[in-house]
């Protein structure tokens, strides 16, 4: 083993420059490849905060509380030992963030502030005004600036991962990418890779994910052979703003400052909201969960929100959205906490959310499933890791607000070491031309988009995916929709076989890249999409009318999809849930636990 | 309403070396419509104006809530994130072009490393002794904390540098955003142990005294963060520092 491990990261939001800076402090030489300039990954766009209880506000919050609202929060579908470890970890890592500079907003002591968030009744949830993500992403990416500019990191920025290079014992070598201004294909060697490529959102079409977010990577290897886990559980999230060319996140801390969910309470109701009075709006989470009211987890909100709008066809002025107000609150406090995200509204939408009401509505925002890794978060590659969003450890059903980033940055710090400590023990053995094999093959994968001569417009194909995906197979399904589904996602296949591509350059050509991602979205597509047909129960994010309730008896297990070559399609294993902490009881949260 | 259309000018250029075009395109207008929005309808159905197939426009782009800094273009002559630039409020027809000051990669995809550059140079971070656990960071009060948020809401899109006079060959000049940096990373308790350092490199070829105080930065920056003031302050620590210099070397 060579004295410097070289590990390949792929991914440069809060996960990936997580592990790339821990790798960096261990003595090992980092390859960090992104699509976008690392400073511009889709971290940014987390809002609301980061959760840690570090009981600053005399409540007597402890970590093994965050543990116990995460694993419930999540429906009990979570391997609890991970995370209990990242829930005792959150006040660590919030110092060390705080010391990188980070400017969360202050207490006049001068200590952390913290705000409310959802499926908790504690101040728990640390904040950076409204772009908690973005200030968080900035800290690490100074870090690694700071490293690369020591040599101990190399940036690949404007690649993208095409897939693993796998020894002929299955091991991982290396990864084949692409440039994406050249759209040269290049292998690169390492001793160990984590994967920390993010969300899946462009599978939905529109979602709150960034452009980026197209689960490619993952789908790759799971083609080439990882297990990817529970992934039939994408969170919708209650609050977000309809857009044309996506949804755009509303963030959970409005409610978390106080903000409240309302429709009219009588239909068709075309009066100004500011001149509704009190006693005729319906604030449908207050009344239905008193405790937690609208502050419940976003699973809960989304599916109550559905409810008022389809059932009770209560919609403003008939359409799909509620009121998310903020308007009793005084302008001062509302710039201090909220103006990051108040301005994303002002701007996209045009009306100025201090004074009127914003209209809201649930969408696509997050995948709780993901690469399926051990405690190490290792993947069944061996020499793979993952962590963030793009594997599937620590959220089970569902993933409380402000949890994510803490899981990101826990992941890169569990992971860079685990990869690190993986190279420094692994033994030399030849490689076999893997690395030529594997780059002939995506070129060859490249040179037959490249000729196509079909009829099919790749553009078109996706519309139509996210279309299918977002009626079938997000908050409300039905066994039925998804086989329906499903037999389409082979019919989209088919099409795709049938390409067009408008762009044959070999320049910078984003359709070409694009339209590569698209087979890999309909093959991850069918993962979740089956993976929901098979799961008759509901709980969490995935809730079935025909099977109301969670049933542990013959669900409380891990959903494992892996890749069977010969017949194109997923295949389904499925693995016992380590309860081994907290027992599995009824989540419910129109009362307190 | 139903067959309202818009019309969009793009300016292209197929690679850094070829010379650049203009393509015209006509697409059914929509409510809420962004230039985002527009240049996706065009991917979907890359057809001109005058019926001329052609590629899908090559544009940068991610979280398309202006916080990832990628989609900023010419719009109408402005420098401006395409993502919040929204149609309706447009005057037609449509005018895009890449910004002017940075290398055309293809279309309006341009290449803005050289901030990061500057910020490698400028050592835009704090110095941290690791990542394990050494306890909570210094006490910060709400008022350094509401002097240093705003500056680091930076989202390194270059428009400050796009509309600077400045900012050319000629003078080098680091621009707006990086002099702001400074200012956020000599603010902080132990980010000021490179506060020399980083005057120091804004002293020579390109430094804070090519700033012409056109004050155009502060204008265009669409996170409002105030650029000239960070550029006043730390032209005032780079004054001290001089004079410093003078007495000590």
């Amino acid at each position: 083993m060579a004295a410097t491990p070289r590990i390949i990261v792929v991914g440069g939001g809060l996960a990936g420059l997580a592990a790339v800076i821990k790798i960096a402090e261990a003595g090992g030489q980092v390859d960090l490849f992104s699509i976008v300039p690392v400073k511009r990954s889709h971290s940014v766009c987390a809002q609301g905060g980061i959760n840690a209880a570090k009981n600053l506000k005399g409540e007597g919050d402890t970590t093994w509380q965050h543990f116990d609202d995460t694993v419930y929060g999540g429906d009990f579908l979570a391997n609890q030992p991970p995370v209990k470890d990242m829930c005792d970890a959150a006040p660590a890592i919030i110092d060390v963030l705080d010391r990188m500079g980070v400017t969360f907003n202050r207490t006049p002591e001068g200590l952390l502030d913290f705000r409310r968030f959802g499926g908790t009744l504690y101040h728990r949830t640390a904040f950076a005004g409204a772009t908690t993500g973005q200030q968080l992403l900035y800290a690490l990416d100074e870090q690694v600036r700071r490293h690369e500019s020591e040599g101990k990191v190399q940036k690949y920025e404007s690649w993208e991962f095409l897939s693993a290079v796998l020894d002929n014992k299955g091991g991982c070598r290396g990864i084949c990418a692409i440039d994406l201004r050249s759209m040269e294909v290049r292998t690169f060697p390492a001793d160990a890779v984590i994967m920390a490529t993010g969300g899946i959102g462009a599978i939905f079409g529109k979602s709150t994910n960034s452009v980026v977010c197209t689960g490619s990577a993952q789908s790759a290897l799971y083609q080439q052979g990882a297990y990817y886990a529970n992934g039939e559980f994408i969170q919708v999230h209650p609050t977000s703003i309809p857009g044309e060319d996506k949804l755009r996140l509303m963030s959970e801390s409005a409610r978390g400052e106080g903000g409240r969910v309302w429709v009219p309470k009588t239909l068709g109701d075309k009066r100004d909201p500011r001149s509704i009075p009190e006693s005729e709006r319906w604030y449908f989470l207050e009344e239905w969960y008193p405790k937690y009211g609208n502050l419940v987890p976003r699973d809960v909100a989304t599916r109550a929100i559905h409810k008022v709008v389809y059932e009770h066809n209560l919609g403003i002025d008939g359409q799909p959205m509620v009121y998310l107000d903020l308007t009793h609150i005084d302008r001062a406090t509302l710039d201090r906490k909220l103006e990051g995200i108040l301005e994303i509204y002002e701007k996209f939408v045009g009306d100025d959310p201090r004074d009127t009401p914003m209209k809201i509505f649930p969408g696509m925002h997050y995948t709780m499933g993901g690469l399926w890794v051990d405690y190490k978060q290792a993947t069944n590659i061996p020499g793979i890791f993952a962590a963030g969003e793009c594997e599937y450890g620590y959220h089970g059903a569902n993933r409380l607000g402000a949890n994510s980033l803490v899981s990101c940055i826990w992941g890169g710090f569990v992971s860079g070491p685990e990869a690190v400590k993986y190279a420094r023990n692994k033994k030399e053995t030849s490689v076999d031309g893997c690395f030529d094999a594997e780059r002939k093959r995506q070129e060859e994968i490249n040179g037959r988009l490249v000729s196509s001569t079909g009829s099919e417009n790749p553009f078109r194909i996706w519309r139509e995916l996210g279309e299918l995906m977002t009626k079938n197979v997000t908050v409300i399904r039905y066994n039925k929709g998804l086989q329906n589904t499903d037999a389409k996602l082979v019919e989209l296949l088919e099409r795709y076989g049938n390409i067009n591509l408008s762009d044959k350059t070999l320049w910078a050509n984003t359709s070409f890249v694009f339209t590569r991602q698209l087979y890999n979205m309909l093959q991850l597509a069918r993962v979740i999409t089956q993976g929901a047909a098979l799961r008759n129960e509901s709980r969490g994010a995935h809730y079935k009318p025909e099977f109301p309730e969670r049933d542990d008896q013959n669900f409380l297990k891990t959903t494992k999809a892996y890749f069977a070559a010969d017949a194109d399609e997923p295949r389904f294993e499925f693995e016992p849930v380590d309860t081994s902490l907290i027992k599995p009881r009824p989540r419910r949260y129109d009362m307190a636990k | 309403m139903a067959d309202k259309t818009i019309i969009i000018k793009i300016k292209r250029q197929k690679s850094p070396n070829d010379k650049a075009y203009w393509d015209e395109f006509e697409l059914p207008w929509k409510r809420g419509m962004n230039v985002i929005s527009a240049m996706m309808d065009i991917a979907a159905n890359p057809v001109t104006r005058d019926g001329k197939t052609t590629t899908p426009i090559a544009y940068d782009s991610n979280c398309l809530e202006e916080v990832c800094g990628s989609c900023a273009m010419l719009i109408n002559g402005r420098a401006r994130m395409a993502c919040s630039a929204l149609v309706e409020k447009l005057d037609q027809p449509v005018r895009i072009e890449p910004l002017s000051k940075f290398p055309v990669i293809r279309d309006l995809s341009v290449d803005r490393s050289v901030l990061f550059e500057n910020l490698k140079r400028l050592k835009a971070w704090v110095p941290v002794d690791g990542t394990y656990d050494l306890g909570s960071g210094p006490r910060v009060f709400p008022q350094q904390q509401e002097e240093a948020y705003p500056l680091s809401r930076c989202i390194s899109c270059c428009c400050c540098m796009e509309v600077c006079p400045q900012f050319n060959d000629n003078t080098n000049f680091v621009g707006a955003a990086t002099i702001a940096q400074v200012k956020l990373f000599n603010l902080h308790p132990s980010g000021k142990v490179f506060k020399e350092d980083r005057l120091h490199a804004l002293m020579g070829d390109g430094g804070i005294q090519e700033c012409g105080y056109a004050q155009n930065c502060v204008e265009v920056c669409p996170k409002d963060i105030p650029l000239t003031t960070a550029i006043a302050d730390v032209g005032g620590q780079v004054m001290k520092q001089a004079i410093k210099d003078l007495f000590t070397r």
